[in-house]
């Protein structure tokens, strides 16, 4: 039986990103907040000092700082003939723990989605036609435009420092930017990361094929910057350890290095670590929540009553609990009604390996978000008509690690182990590149969430089943960009180069990113949708689900940036219209 | 509020006869409560009065002194274990002559040899102050010294007539009133010369030698005169302001105990009195023979020294050692790593730091540590070599003070 606490005003479930902006916005707003955090407290010093944050063995091989399956899994199947069983070791994405949540160990790839991808199903049906689009494909408008998020997307850009040029401020087109991108307020905080040769070589080829190549906006700074808060973030030193490792060097924007510093310091701020929510709580009406049910790390459980619950955590355990909440209608494929599970979307990378004679690439000189890359195949930024897919994604020259471990690249008719191996991969380590994709990923009927009917987690809580393929779709896509890309790579004047477009299954034993999508997705109408435009629940009005969960289908970039961009538009909803007038923000 | 204002109703009731004695006090003088409130952020008194974590002026911070611990004691108005019995003439001759109001002589831990200096008018609206508080039942063994020095101090003692004069603060008429208030908050309330004034073999002040660095709890204060390579002789007054006001300037970061004084007292000064103390301590005249010459780069110490920096300090520190400022201190041409003595640099290398958080700097950045994997060997050459580089030059640093100052702080 759980011990009931004294009431707060606002309950945030995860110290993430999105939980420390919406903290820091509520409590600036004179609320009582209380964040519960499943992991650990982190500290840059304490817990990823430079003294030992490079450690591939420990970070990327060992999986260090992600939630332990042991703790809380999930359970997968291709498809609905399957039996799901749990996944018991993370492959293809890495559930985050712990305050900071992703933020600590992203790359910090910091990407405005396009305007057309907000208003995706109405764009395309409008340029080529209902009949175009396959016939299982679920895709949907947000119920919000890129001209709505645009203040949010600068704000938290303004936040986290990024670094880079832009290419549209106001509707003028920026010289060495990218045109495509929707109109922004002002340039970047900070100037782009300087750029190896890679990516250097990547920019002159693509120049010269006429696209208009530009350098990825990073969250890992380049030069040192202080925010509007007053915290200060460091220069990138190029290190290379940014993804799956914490910053020492005070330079990735993180909640660390951005919000918490300040947002420890407010006496209405309160966060509980080590402590896993179970649940969230439904008053006897069933349309208001009366908290989150909380376990500690000593078995003992407690009742945290409060006015407002936000649902903060990594997209995958927000679906998780609310299914286990019993809040807002389960997704049912077969009928295809139902909201809480719908739409589950990943990410569709590929990538282009070349190996030269006569270059030598460094590739150890890395930033988690360095890189030139083009977008004249995203999104709708090209005709797909004569393709017969729709989607696509920015492809370039990025440069994220030469880490010493895994940095074992070799051409196909390599042994794969021995004295040629070796050989090999000693040849290849500096004379090789490989060149990515990074495409978007729709969502159909059969790509969904729910409890699974077999397994519980260590509490008797139902697991969650994930049910996820790739569809032709996708693999048409992949395939074109690969293709694409390849060209410019081709251009750069490798002596043998290697496709790897994505095919066939969805693997989930295999990394491919982290970016799970949807679930609780945004939408204009309760009958397709878990939340309205605010990211707040259609059925349960005192709660709000932030994160990629309300991707209703996942863009050809990362989500970070519109992630934190939603928080900030969320967080000005509450602030502005929610507490003025307890209730639904948008009348059905 | 509620709970508080229910237990100073209990007090006044079983307390009427204390109350009555008093009734000369007014309690409701706002102007001198609230000017006695800024004046307790002057002198720190939370510093030493607050445990971590423990209601404010109810005690409990050790300081760890070489004769064994002294423990700040309760001073809100708990009459059984605070100093609620106390009138504001004993409070007087606490912090002007050092006695108890039992009569027996305060340790120097609390630093009544800078508190003489400070005048009745203040002390009366600190006492004014302290009156208000929430009376706070928590008994505190104040006197941890290891014997004899645990043995009650007579009222007038050997240590007193060699290094206490008690005298308010004289202001110096050839002086601007900024110089002179930026002098009493120097030499009294600050009382900034308790941790940066060299220390005689008792435990006072040496003589001449004000505020040109000491040692105390195994941290350095650094020399605060105008010693351009030691001191502070390169800051100008706004660079002083900043620091105090925000724990940080383009030199910078407060770390250790001064972090704390930056944290609990300067940080909440006025910016007219920080720029008294700044124009105070710009005129501080450094000491006599001050000459370094930098070791030669070939020396097999600083060849050792530099590998490591360039492995691992450049990241954060810069290879030109200029760090970046308000995050990473500067170590080119910076005070305290030139000083005399590199006690502090020892420790932040083997155990860490982290600096300052004030709500203008909040970022409180942190240098990890590299006792674990660095020898002892290794952290003097390393310290050596940046403080003979980019222009430093000061003493080299043997690995027998690593070694002893390693045993000390992990112990």
């Amino acid at each position: 039986m759980a011990r009931k606490l004294p009431a707060t005003d606002v309950v945030i479930v995860g110290l993430g990103w999105t939980g420390s902006i919406l903290a820091h916005e509520l409590t600036g707003a004179g609320l009582n907040v209380v964040a519960i955090e499943r992991g650990p407290w982190r500290d840059t010093a304490t817990d990823f000092p430079t003294t030992y944050a490079p450690d591939e063995l420990r970070y990327r091989v060992r999986h260090d700082l992600f939630l332990r399956p042991e703790q809380l899994t999930m359970t997968f199947r291709n498809n609905a003939n399957q039996t799901a069983l749990p996944i018991r070791s993370w492959g293809s994405f890495m559930p985050p723990n712990g305050v900071g949540g992703g933020g600590v160990h992203w790359n910090a790839e910091t990407w405005r989605f396009l305007p057309s991808d907000f208003e995706l199903r109405t764009h395309l049906v409008q340029r080529y036609g209902e009949k175009f689009l396959p016939e299982d494909m679920t895709i949907q408008d947000w119920g919000i435009t890129y001209d709505d998020l645009e203040p949010h997307y600068d704000k938290f850009e303004y936040l986290c420092g990024t670094s880079g040029k832009a290419g549209n401020i106001k509707g003028r087109i920026q010289a060495g930017g990218n045109p495509f991108e929707g109109a922004r307020s002002r340039e970047y905080p900070t100037p782009p990361q300087k750029q190896p040769y890679g990516p250097t070589l990547f920019a002159q080829a693509a120049q010269e094929m006429g696209y208009k190549p530009f350098p990825q906006p990073s969250g890992n700074l380049s030069q040192a910057y202080t925010n509007p808060l007053g915290v200060t973030l460091g220069p990138c030193t190029y290190c290379g350890f940014c993804e799956w490792f914490g910053c020492g060097n005070y330079s990735k924007a993180s909640p660390q290095t951005t919000i918490l510093p300040a947002l420890i310091r407010r006496p209405n701020f309160e966060a509980r670590t080590q402590c896993e929510v179970l649940k969230i709580n439904l008053d006897k009406s069933g349309k208001r929540a009366s908290g989150v049910t909380y376990v500690d790390t000593s078995g003992n459980e407690w009742e945290q009553p409060a006015d407002l619950v936000l649902l903060c955590a990594f997209q995958l355990f927000n679906v998780h609990l609310l299914l286990i909440s019993g809040i807002g209608q389960p997704y049912d494929p077969r009928a295809g009604e139902g909201v809480i599970g719908r739409n589950y979307s990943y990410q569709v990378t590929s990538s282009v390996d070349a190996f030269f004679d006569d270059k030598i690439f460094n590739p150890f000189i890395a930033s988690g978000s360095i890189g030139m890359c083009i977008d004249e195949f995203n999104g709708d930024n090209f005709d797909h008509g004569p393709h017969g897919f729709v989607g696509g994604g920015y492809m370039g020259a990025v440069q994220t690690n030469g880490r010493p471990i895994q940095t074992a690249r070799t051409p196909q008719a390599t042994p794969r182990w021995g004295a040629e191996w070796k050989k090999a991969v000693a040849k290849s380590y500096l004379s090789s590149y490989e060149a990515v994709t990074h495409g978007g990923c729709n969502s159909y009927r059969d790509a969904y969430f729910d409890r699974d009917p077999t397994y519980t987690d260590r509490l008797g809580r139902k697991l969650m089943r994930v049910t996820f393929d790739f569809h032709e779709n996708e693999l048409k896509m992949s395939t074109y960009l690969t293709d694409r890309l390849a060209e410019v790579v081709q251009k750069m004047g490798p002596r043998q180069l290697e496709k790897h477009p994505r095919r066939g299954h969805y693997d989930v034993t295999v990394y491919q990113t982290t970016h799970t999508c949807g679930g609780a997705i945004m939408g204009v109408e309760p009958k397709t949708s878990a939340l309205n435009r605010y990211l707040q629940s259609w059925d349960v009005a005192n709660l709000f689900v932030m994160g990629a969960t309300a991707f209703p289908q996942n863009p050809g970039y990362n989500p970070t940036d519109t992630v934190g961009a939603l928080a900030y538009w969320a967080a000005d909803a509450i602030v502005n219209h929610y507490l003025k007038s307890p209730g639904p923000l948008v009348q059905i | 509020m509620r709970m508080r204002n229910l237990m100073t109703l209990a007090l006044a009731a079983c307390a009427i006869g204390l109350a009555a004695a008093r009734a000369a006090e007014d309690n409701q003088a706002f102007e001198k409560i609230e000017r006695g409130r800024y004046l307790a952020v002057l002198g720190d008194c939370v510093g030493c009065h607050t445990a971590p974590g423990g209601k404010p002026f109810a005690g409990g911070a050790a300081l760890e002194t070489p004769f064994g611990a002294l423990v700040g004691p309760n001073i809100t108005p708990d009459v059984a274990t605070g100093i609620g019995a106390w009138s504001e003439s004993d409070l007087w001759r606490a912090m002007h002559e050092g006695i108890a109001r039992t009569g027996a002589r305060l340790y120097p831990a609390m630093p009544y040899p800078a508190y003489t200096k400070v005048t009745r008018e203040d002390v009366s609206a600190i006492w004014a102050y302290l009156r208000t508080l929430e009376p706070v039942h928590n008994e505190v063994q104040s006197n941890q010294l290891v014997f004899p020095f645990n043995v009650r101090r007579p009222a007038t003692s050997a240590w007193d007539l060699i290094n206490f004069k008690p005298g308010v603060f004289q202001s110096d008429p050839a002086k601007s009133d900024v110089w002179n208030r930026g002098a009493y908050l120097v030499e009294g309330l600050g009382h900034c010369g308790t941790c940066h004034t060299p220390k005689n073999i008792t435990g006072g002040d040496r003589g001449g030698e004000a505020l040109q660095g000491a040692l105390l709890q195994d941290w350095y204060a650094p020399d605060l005169t105008a010693d351009p390579r030691m001191g502070i002789g390169n800051w100008s007054t706004e660079d002083i302001v900043r620091y105090l006001k925000t724990g940080a300037n383009s030199f910078d970061i407060a770390s250790g105990p001064m972090a704390e004084a930056v944290e609990n007292s300067t940080s909440h000064m006025t910016d007219a009195d920080l720029l008294a103390i700044a124009t105070y301590l710009k005129d501080r005249a450094p000491r006599s023979a001050n000459t370094a010459i930098a070791l030669a780069h070939d020396d097999t110490r600083m060849v050792a020294g530099k590998a490591i920096y360039e492995d691992r300090c450049a990241a954060c520190h810069i290879s030109s050692g200029a760090g970046v400022p308000t995050l990473f201190p500067r170590l080119a041409q910076a005070p305290l790593v030139q000083s005399t003595d590199p006690t502090s640099l020892i420790r932040v290398v083997l155990i860490g730091s982290r600096a300052a958080a004030t709500s203008a700097a909040p970022t409180a950045p942190a240098m990890p540590s590299f006792g674990w994997n660095l020898s002892d060997t290794e952290i003097a050459d390393v310290l050596t070599y940046v403080r003979n580089t980019w222009g430093n030059a000061a003493s080299a640093v043997q690995s027998t003070d690593v070694t002893t100052l390693r045993g000390r702080v992990s112990r």
